[in-house]
């Protein structure tokens, strides 16, 4: 098990560095900055010393050492627009980020799972295939279409839950987060669920297909041949079993659903990292953007190596393989 | 007395979108208690459906179509499902034919065993859990105390049997279904395996429903042999009757004509021909198209002949020996 991680842990820093080279390389590619950042009528001088100053007239690769060398000392350098250090910056949205997908990510389970297992213990009921007709949908409908709609009923119809911004927030960590007031939630109610709404119709097909799977094998005959009642069935021998895929996608969907929280921040301007990234997209706040990317390699790696983990602790079978 | 299990003109129907599957087709029997009786035929004559028919797990699209099944006098085919769970892995038990796969693969051995015991007899956990480390003992299987915290993956094709025979056996039931339960696994072990049900299953009084495509494993050791063809049974008798003096011509096939009063060990004969399609089953008999002996007459409903005391065949012409 130790080797084991001590291996993960080397593979997730080469994986780091690959991504470094490749981020790099593609954001200088994407345009020049200075473009943007420097005003038309700059002179020379004026022009000459911004450059300078971003440390843009240095050769790629010497930029690149230069990053990798405060990558090191966990500085991924300053934002051109703030003129604050990326990270920190990052670092500011990131709550807003990860309790949104978070959130997006237990509504699906919490939902996708029981119409999952109804739909698979129920297949040709009118309600069963009702849920599977609503999954397609949850599937191909685009997500700001949805957020737009989910406006347009919730918030300018009913008027039930507003439509943008965070709302009040309460502290923990040091961090402020949306999730510890009323109000909070009522602003997060929207954008999670048309998050979550993807990720749902996932969890719910993922469920039925493994419940419909899992009815037909023989240890659940012999379950029932015991005796059991149906709900200890259901609900220990079906669920238990089918846990195990449910959780690796689910852990897996998390890492996604940060990466892809940005069209739902932008439509109910959740001020998120995803928020941050398209508006410093539009400037070419290069810093911000790779540091942003690194940000999303890292959490991507470390649910991997959480998913890993969970597998084998669900499994029992990959558990004593791990140990042999 | 009354038997402790006595099947009677059992219909078991798949409504399938193809048709109608009698998968099983008026068949009776019965078993006493500490009997032993062989439940015999090839693969898809409907031993299987029998048995999930008489413990009441039949699936749509099957249903029960017709019959009795008198469980000591009370008509299963009519108790509610409620009733028939608490007889379930409590009085009647089953135990199926790969122990690969017949435990839940994630959960450990305790737990599968517990629940089983806490299903029927309300006792706490600890109590639970000393009787099916009893019962583990029973069947077998060394250190049953540290057993009960393994998965089963941990244990052997046989091991994992033995401990689905333990479940079964853990309320001592009545009546046990064991549908073909060592075909998966080798011949020492099936032996051995065979023997040790036998056993316990004596020593209980429980009655024995033993399913098997292959005569010569029940040959030493059931007390009544029913052979299935095509649904439906064509021939029953005491044992030593029916593998000495078979009287139908499948039967007959099944045992080769070598007779033998050992029939341990002795090899299957390979019948001419297939089984046919369930679906598209012509009246009559259904062996006709394989049956050396069949005339006209056989494109009718053969009857149930009586040949000798107890032992009866589904045939015009039955066989002298
Ligand atoms: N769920 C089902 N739907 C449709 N037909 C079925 C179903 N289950 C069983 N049958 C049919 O019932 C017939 C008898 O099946 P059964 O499993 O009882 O055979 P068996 O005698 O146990 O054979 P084997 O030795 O292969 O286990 C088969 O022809 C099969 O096609
Ligand atoms: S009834 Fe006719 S076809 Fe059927 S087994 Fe007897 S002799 Fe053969
Ligand atoms: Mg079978």
């Amino acid at each position: 098990m130790f080797t084991w991680l001590l291996r993960r842990l080397f593979q997730a820093c080469f994986v780091v560095l690959a991504m470094t080279v490749i981020v790099f390389v593609g954001v200088h590619v994407i345009g020049n900055p200075v473009d943007i950042l420097i005003s038309p009528e700059a002179d020379q001088a004026e022009r000459a010393r911004v450059i300078a100053a971003f440390g843009l007239d240095q050769p790629l690769w010497k930029q690149y050492a230069l990053f990798l060398n405060g990558l090191l000392h966990g500085d991924l350098g300053r934002s051109f627009v703030f003129n604050e250090p990326a990270l920190r910056l990052i670092g500011g949205r990131m709550p807003a980020t990860l309790e949104l997908a978070v959130t997006a990510v237990l509504m699906s389970v919490g939902f996708g799972v029981p119409l999952g297992l109804y739909a698979g213990l129920k297949p040709n009921g009118f309600i069963g295939r009702s849920i599977m007709a609503g999954s397609i949908l949850g599937f191909s409908l685009p997500t700001f279409w949805v957020g737009l709609m989910l406006i347009m009923v919730f918030a300018v119809t009913l008027g039930w839950l507003p439509s943008t911004g965070r709302g009040e927030t309460g502290e923990l960590f040091g961090l402020r987060w949306s999730f510890l007031t009323w109000d909070g939630l009522r602003h997060m109610a929207m954008p999670a669920l048309n998050l979550s709404l993807y990720n749902i119709s996932l969890v719910l097909r993922l469920t039925r297909a493994g419940v419909r799977e899992t009815l037909l094998m023989d240890y659940i005959k012999f379950a029932r041949a015991k005796g059991l009642s149906p709900a200890r069935v259901i609900f220990v021998h079906v669920l238990k079993n089918i846990m195990i895929p449910i959780t690796t996608v689910v852990g897996l969907e998390l890492g996604s659903t940060i990466a892809f929280a940005v069209v739902t921040e932008s439509v109910f301007a959740w001020p998120g990292m995803g928020k941050l990234i398209i508006d410093s997209i539009n400037v070419l706040d290069r810093p911000v953007i790779v540091a942003y990317l690194m940000m999303i390699v890292v959490i991507f790696i470390t649910i991997n190596l959480v998913v890993d983990i969970l597998y084998t602790v669900l499994d029992p079978r990959v558990r004593l393989e791990t140990k042999a | 007395m009354s038997a402790t299990l006595e099947v009677r003109n059992l219909r078991t129907h798949f409504h399938t979108r193809a048709g109608v599957v009698k998968a099983v087709d008026d068949v009776s029997f019965s078993v006493d208690a500490g009997q032993v009786l062989g439940l015999v035929g090839e693969s898809g004559s409907g031993k299987s459906v029998t048995g999930f028919s008489i413990i009441g797990l039949i699936d749509p699209p099957g249903r029960l179509a017709g019959g009795s099944i008198f469980y000591r006098g009370q008509d299963l085919a009519k108790i509610s499902e409620r009733e028939m769970r608490s007889l379930r892995g409590n009085r009647i038990a089953m135990i199926f034919q790969d122990p690969m796969m017949t435990l839940n693969p994630v959960l450990r051995i305790d737990t599968q065993m517990i629940e089983t015991v806490q299903a029927h007899v309300n006792v706490s956990k600890a109590e639970a859990r000393a009787r099916a480390r009893d019962a583990l003992g029973m069947v077998g299987i060394p250190s049953p105390e540290e057993r009960l915290n393994a998965y089963p993956h941990q244990f052997s094709g046989g091991m994992r049997q033995r401990v689905a025979i333990a479940i079964a056996l853990l309320h001592n039931p009545d009546l046990l279904i064991a549908d073909e339960p060592t075909t998966a696994l080798d011949m020492t072990i099936q032996a051995q395996i065979l023997a040790e049900v036998q056993k316990l299953t004596a020593e209980h009084g429980t009655a024995l429903i033993w399913i098997t495509h292959d005569l010569s494993v029940i040959a030493g050791l059931a007390d009544r042999i029913a052979v299935m063809y095509a649904g439906r049974v064509v021939e029953t008798g005491e044992a030593a009757d029916v593998l000495d003096h078979p009287v139908h011509p499948y039967t007959h096939g099944l045992i080769g004509s070598v007779p033998s009063r050992n029939h341990r060990g002795e090899r299957l004969r390979q019948i001419p021909g297939m089984t046919p399609s369930l679906l598209s089953l012509a009246p009559g008999c259904a062996f006709r198209s394989r049956c050396a002996h069949a005339t006209d007459a056989c494109a009718q409903e053969p009857p149930v002949t009586e040949t000798s005391p107890g032992h009866t065949a589904r045939c015009f012409h039955p066989v002298s020996s």
